[in-house]
């Protein structure tokens, strides 16, 4: 059995995330997402890829979008009514409910654009009718086989990790997440799972980020001061997500301040997000959480909406303006009123592509930008830039893939020569095997199976019962090799082999059964024939008064107290095994050895006693797992005076 | 498997509770308070007339009247006591290893579980019936304060009415709900929780949401399916090694506010546990009774449907919601009625579902006339209520989840309270409430029972006025209910609603589930033919039944990667290994991985030997490899080849082998010489 991914996209790159996994004869489509870079058919997965036909309905069993952003969902009403595919798409309640506000207001960007329009505001509709919502955790049966599961990510409200299975192979695609909770979401969680497979996304590769609270204060103190000073501060956002992180971050602020600028959104998408907002403030952080009962964290008190004519109204203010990375629309035209002044602030959250106004700001600060021929804005303005992003970093990333240990691993959505650090560090590093496969080829893993056997009451309960063996064994620590001075460390090491009791058994034409070995004996009739080792041998005495040598008739008493000499010299020298001093007799595992008074033991080789009194002959016996110990432990008695 | 049912409870507020065993776990379904047991006590009286204390007078005067009809003297003057689920104090609750709730009512008795000293079960319910029944409990707790404010701390232990010579003078109807028609469940009457021992219950909690995955010990995987009754409530399914077990409680198909009952989650177990007692309580009150009286055989509607989205389809059907809503709608047209005619409103129902539809209806209904009658809702937690069913998407109906998605608010109370037309108050003596306060109103307040709560003072006020109405959910015995507020002028309307699977769906439902094995109430076997199941087993209270467990051996999946490195031996008619890496138990199922031991210590010795040995071919193996000895001695070399005997090697060194019929001894100086002997001994027997 086997697992192949098909990458559609995000291989070695960031944009339209698509991933197509066939797992037991079904086949998932993880995200359907859009290339923000480019505006011809290269924008989109190439989805002849799945089927030549353009059958997708037989070739596809679901498709799982994890979150709301345009380069995981962006393509799916194009795939859904212009392509055809009518089966079941999968997305949380969050992802239902704010994915037709961020497709709308693409489309209306792609009109402005002028490119030729490839899905319209019913198809966007229609297509979100097919939609299943799934709560987190919450195990969804899609059909007799195949079983999914959405786990927290982080990221944005609603995204989603996605858990499959089928039959006995599993996966884990991870789509966007965040290892550290931020002001309004929570940190990615999961359960450990048995996995063949993940599938990570690696957006910071090899970045390790620092606390995210010097940055927030950072950006806090331009925006006060700039409103102190009397400027307006413009901060240009997407619809969803940051705005309402960072709004949450100004309306605490003002609170503990107690300042009284305005804060204004300025279309009413905004506003009208966060009333969605409201209603899933459940998949929000536990603060916030916690806040729905007396004040709704979303419910901004210093919040208003924004007016055109207050453009150029005197006093200071903080607008959020739509879109984003100063794109065009309003964002811009405000930008082009408040350029001008020193006073005023833009601060850029996030991401800018490259070409937009977004990234020529941040790309070191022109004084001068050219719109178009006729067009020029002197920027005068200040420009802060946030450096705070909602991805995971490269410690994130490897804590993840250590706490889930997939057989198998896959790095997309992610720069290629990080990724190729990244994967370094994942085989070397955790020894899990691992690939970033580019653009649409196929990755070929090889996944669990399970052979099923009856087992016996007997077998199970012995495996009930804990049969652990402790033992130290000692390694060189390799931390130590570079300091010339290799340290040998002892560990304690446990190991517990009660499952090698068992026998499995197969008999023709029968299915396969376990039996405890006891049983297995019983079955064939036979009679348990145990080999053992003995071995009887004199041992040196450090004083002869202590013992009556007349007549090698130790009493009980010097039997004991012999033994619980022996005990400690033992304990000293032997870094393993459990000694039991059980009075007469000393065990260690099966290995028993006892004060022999018997001239003519079975198990002496050389009945004659050197120098008479001055040694005693003990007794071994020992079974063969025990071989090595035993030996070790004879070593030591021979070598040794009582 | 085991199975006690403990109390088929009664009615909607007071589910029925169970005791189950299933792989050696002791597992506890739902823990209810007997709320309606409150009516034997007496609400908060308005001013302390001469109500004596039991003297030897009124004792005497008590004995005597006991034959005469009710009145509201009879009733018990003290701190009301909560009576828990009868038998459920005779089980040591720290041999409890897991509690499922399925319902926030069904959570009510919990606190006094958690509090018991060696109480470490795991409680799992849904998040959603987990807040609710949080702040169900604390409201309790509130309203049992405000009545414990007016009786004064307790001096006595125990309480004068519990001791038998308060029992002998009480009426025989009240004596009935105290002690039962057995009379033996005085031991089930509690003084009531406290906030602390809420919330030290509410830490105990696991929550899980709908189909989420809980696996218990690594044995028992447990999930809750919504079931329609109200939000959050649920239906259990237990998988573990040996048997499936899907637990229906009382269920709706098509609901007006919560998830519906998903049916098709609980399909693929064997045993099926059918603990909705509902229609037990609703049938007398149905007009056409008679035609309950025959069992619903199986010739009507069902048995034409053969494949399972046809049943399917039948069952959601959403008749009974049509019905339900049609119900809400008479209620607002009587309550409007009412208050055209200049009285207001009570209405005691605690029903989160039917209140909030009520108050979307009823508030509709003000709106379209010109009358400006105000809505109140005076409850201790209301305002976290209200604002918590606003942000519980993914626990309510399909209807109300496409409001989310079209960006609207759940229910409408959001927007009422907003423009002031609902107005939340945590209590009657709210300086708010006195400012606003209006009359004719609708007022929505705890507690059903009329006993606690703000209802105590608003009927009160009320009763005499001829033009208010009284809304109250039919009870057992609304009579006693109303019994401390009696002469009544005040109008009363009662209503019942559906609270569970009608009796004409239950057969079409275990159509659709096909179980092997139905657990069924013998209470319900005469209303109801069931040829569905291939076993019925019939239950009643305290009676506990054992079915023998549906598979005999354990099965046990073993990686292909590992049994590849079994090392196989052929037998006469079988092959066999012995098995390797570490058993891990795991979602209820057996897996054998490989584990984590070094390469090294992997060597592959047979450990265990059976057989007798040949001596004769153990020499010569033992030549083999440059080892010479000679048999010594010989012991009954008449019976057998096989013979016992020693072996004295003396090549390379010194050694003896002491073969005898059970086994062989080797002794010898040298490790070596030791491990060489041991193989060729292994050569010689058969081992694994």
């Amino acid at each position: 059995m086997a697992i192949d991914c098909l990458v559609l996209g995000a291989g070695q790159e960031v944009g339209k995330s698509c991933m197509v996994v066939s797992i037991n004869g079904k086949r998932i489509m993880f995200d359907c997402g859009m290339h923000m870079g480019y505006t011809d058919s290269r924008r989109y997965p190439d989805f002849s890829l799945i089927s030549k036909t353009g059958d997708f309905d037989n070739a596809l069993t679901c498709v799982i979008v994890t979150h709301f952003h345009l380069d995981h969902i962006g393509a799916l009403p194009y795939f859904t009514e212009v392509c055809g595919y009518k089966g079941p798409i999968y997305m949380t309640y969050p992802t239902k409910a704010l994915a037709p506000l961020m497709l709308e207001d693409y489309r209306k960007n792609m009109d402005r654009r002028g490119e030729d329009e490839q899905f319209t505001s019913d198809h966007i509709a229609e297509c979100m009718k097919k939609v299943i919502p799934v709560n987190l955790k919450q195990t969804v049966q899609v059909d007799k086989d195949l079983q999914i599961r959405a786990y927290y990510a982080g990221h944005v409200i609603g995204a989603a990790m996605f858990y499959a299975k089928v039959g006995d192979a599993a996966m884990v695609y991870t789509g966007d997440y965040n290892m550290t909770p931020d002001r309004h979401l929570g940190a990615a969680q999961i359960d450990r799972l048995q996995l063949d497979l993940l599938i990570t996304e690696s957006t910071y590769a090899t970045t390790i980020r620092d606390s995210r609270y010097g940055r927030e204060r950072e950006f806090l103190k331009a925006v006060h001061n700039c409103v102190a000073a009397g400027g307006k501060v413009l901060i240009p956002t997407f619809a969803l997500g940051r705005a309402q992180e960072l709004c949450i971050l100004l309306e605490d602020y003002w609170e503990r301040m107690n300042l009284k600028v305005p804060i204004y959104f300025s279309a009413g998408l905004t506003i009208q997000a966060n009333m969605y907002y409201k209603m899933l403030i459940n998949w929000t952080s536990q603060k916030i959480k916690e806040t729905y009962a007396t004040h709704n964290a979303f419910d901004f008190k210093n919040v208003r909406n924004f007016d055109r004519s207050l453009i150029n109204a005197p006093g200071p203010c903080v607008l959020f303006a739509t879109p984003g990375m100063i794109v065009g629309g309003f964002s811009l035209e405000v930008f082009m009123q408040w350029a001008p002044s020193e006073n005023n602030l833009v601060t850029l959250p996030g991401y800018c592509v490259a070409g937009t106004i977004g990234h020529k700001l941040m790309s070191g600060k022109p004084a001068k930008i050219d719109l178009d021929k006729d067009t020029q804005i002197n920027v005068r303005c200040q420009i802060h830039q946030l450096s705070f992003s909602p991805h995971t970093d490269a410690k994130g990333i490897m804590d993840l893939v250590k706490f889930l240990s997939p057989k198998h691993a896959i790095l997309v959505h992610g720069e290629k020569p990080k990724m190729a650090t990244l994967k370094e560090r994942i085989q070397s590093e955790l020894g899990i095997q691992c690939y970033c496969p580019a653009n649409n080829e196929t990755v070929t893993i090889p996944s669990t199976h399970y052979v099923k056997a009856d087992a016996s009451g007997t077998f199970i309960r012995s495996c009930l019962n804990p049969n652990f063996k402790f033992s130290t064994c000692s390694s060189t620590d390799k931390s130590y090799l570079d300091s010339n001075k290799s340290k040998a460390v002892s560990r304690l090491s446990v190991s517990d082999d009660r499952a090698t009791e068992g026998i499995l058994v197969v008999e023709k034409g029968k299915k396969a059964k376990v039996i405890h070995q006891d049983e297995f004996l019983h079955r064939l009739g036979e009679k348990k024939h145990e080999i053992q080792f003995a071995y009887c041998f004199p041992m040196h005495m450090a004083r002869t008064e202590d013992l009556s040598s007349t007549s090698h008739m130790l009493c009980s008493f010097d039997k004991c107290t012999l033994i619980s000499r022996l005990s400690m010299i033992l304990s000293d020298e032997l870094s393993e095994g459990n000694i039991l001093d059980l009075g007469e007799e000393l065990q260690v595992e099966s290995f028993r050895v006892s004060v022999c008074s018997s001239d003519n033991c079975p198990h002496r080789l050389s009945s004659s006693l050197q120098n008479g009194s001055e040694s005693v002959f003990f007794c071994c016996h020992w079974s063969v797992a025990d071989e090595k110990l035993a030996w070790k432990i004879i070593s030591i008695m021979k070598n040794s005076t009582l | 498997m085991k199975f006690t049912c403990l109390s088929k409870g009664g009615g909607f507020h007071f589910p029925p509770c169970h005791m189950l065993s299933v792989s050696g776990f002791r597992i506890l379904l739902d823990c209810p308070l007997d709320l309606s047991s409150l009516a034997i006590f007496s609400p908060v009286p308005i001013a302390l007339e001469a109500h004596e204390s039991l003297d030897t007078d009124s004792v005497v005067r008590k004995k005597q009247k006991i034959e005469k009809t009710l009145d509201a003297n009879d009733l018990v003057f003290a701190e009301p006591w909560y009576k828990t689920v009868k038998s459920l104090h005779l089980w040591d609750a720290s041999f409890i290893d897991v509690i499922l709730i399925s319902s926030p009512m069904g959570m009510l008795g919990l606190p006094f579980l958690t509090r018991t000293k060696d109480f470490s079960a795991k409680i799992y319910v849904t998040e959603a019936a987990a807040r609710i029944g949080q702040l169900m409990m604390e409201d309790l707790v509130s309203m049992h304060m405000e009545l414990r404010q007016f009786y004064g701390p307790e001096d006595s232990a125990f309480l004068q009415w519990m001791r038998w010579e308060g029992l002998e003078v009480l009426p025989s109807e009240l004596k009935k709900i105290i002690l039962g028609t057995d009379c033996e469940e005085l031991g089930a009457w509690m003084p009531l929780y406290s906030a602390v021992d809420v919330k030290d219950c509410m830490r105990k909690v696991q929550t899980l949401k709908y189909a989420e995955e809980a696996c218990y010990n690594g044995t028992l995987v447990i999930k809750a399916f919504s079931s329609g009754l109200e939000i959050g409530t649920c239906n259990w399914t237990i998988n573990g090694p040996k048997r499936n077990i899907a637990y229906i409680s009382s269920s709706i198909f098509v609901s007006t506010h919560a998830m519906d009952f998903n049916f098709l989650g609980l399909q693929g177990n064997d045993l099926i546990i059918f603990s909705d007692f509902s229609t037990l309580d609703t049938t007398e009150n149905m007009e056409n009774d008679n035609t309950y009286c025959d069992p619903v055989t199986s010739s009507n509607a069902s048995d034409d449907l053969y494949n399972l989205e046809e049943i399917a389809a039948s069952l959601l059907k959403d008749d009974e919601s049509m019905e339900e809503m049609e119900k809400l709608a008479f209620i607002c047209t009587c309550a409007f009625d009412s208050v055209r005619a200049g009285g207001s409103v009570l209405v005691p129902i605690d029903r989160l579902g039917i209140v909030l539809c009520l108050l979307e209806q009823m508030s509709l209904l003000l709106e379209s006339s010109s009358l400006k009658v105000p809505i109140y809702i005076i409850s201790s937690v209301a305002e976290e209520l209200l604002a918590f069913t606003n942000i519980i998407p993914e626990w309510l109906c399909k209807q109300r989840q496409e409001k989310l998605f079209s960006g609207e608010p759940l229910f409408a109370h959001v927007k009422l309270i907003k423009e002031r037309k609902i107005h939340v108050f945590p209590a009657v003596h709210s300086v708010q409430l006195l400012t606003n306060w209006q009359e004719p109103c609708v007022v929505f307040c705890p507690h059903w029972s009329l006993r606690l709560g703000p209802v105590v003072h608003l009927l009160r006020y009320w009763c005499s006025d001829p033009n208010s109405l009284l809304i109250l959910e039919s009870g057992d015995d609304a009579n006693l209910a109303l019994l401390p507020f009696k002469p009544m002028a005040m109008k009363v309307l009662q209503c019942s609603f559906l609270s569970g699977i009608s009796l004409q769906k239950v057969q079409p439902l275990l159509k659709a589930l096909q179980p092997k094995l139905l657990l069924f109430p013998k209470d319900l076997r005469c209303k109801i033919q069931i040829s569905e199941a291939n076993t019925i087993i019939h239950y009643s209270e305290n009676e506990t039944l054992c079915m023998p467990s549906s598979k005999e051996s354990t099965e046990i999946d073993i990686a292909t990667d590992l049994a590849s490195q079994f090392h196989w031996k052929t037998l006469k008619q079988e092959t066999v290994t012995r098995l390797d890496g570490e058993l891990f138990m795991d979602q209820g199922k057996h897996r054998l991985l490989s584990g984590f031991r070094q390469a090294d210590s992997k060597q592959h010795r047979p450990l265990l030997h059976w057989g007798s040995p040949d001596l004769k071919r153990l020499l010569t193996e033992l030549s083999k490899m440059g080892i010479t000895g000679t048999l010594k001695k010989v012991m009954d070399s008449a019976e057998s080849k096989n013979a016992a005997g020693i072996i004295d090697i003396d090549d390379p060194e010194k050694a003896l082998i002491d073969v005898r019929e059970t086994g062989t001894v080797i002794i010898t100086a040298d490790e070596n010489l030791a491990s060489h002997i041991f193989k060729a001994m292994d050569i010689v027997l058969d081992g694994i």
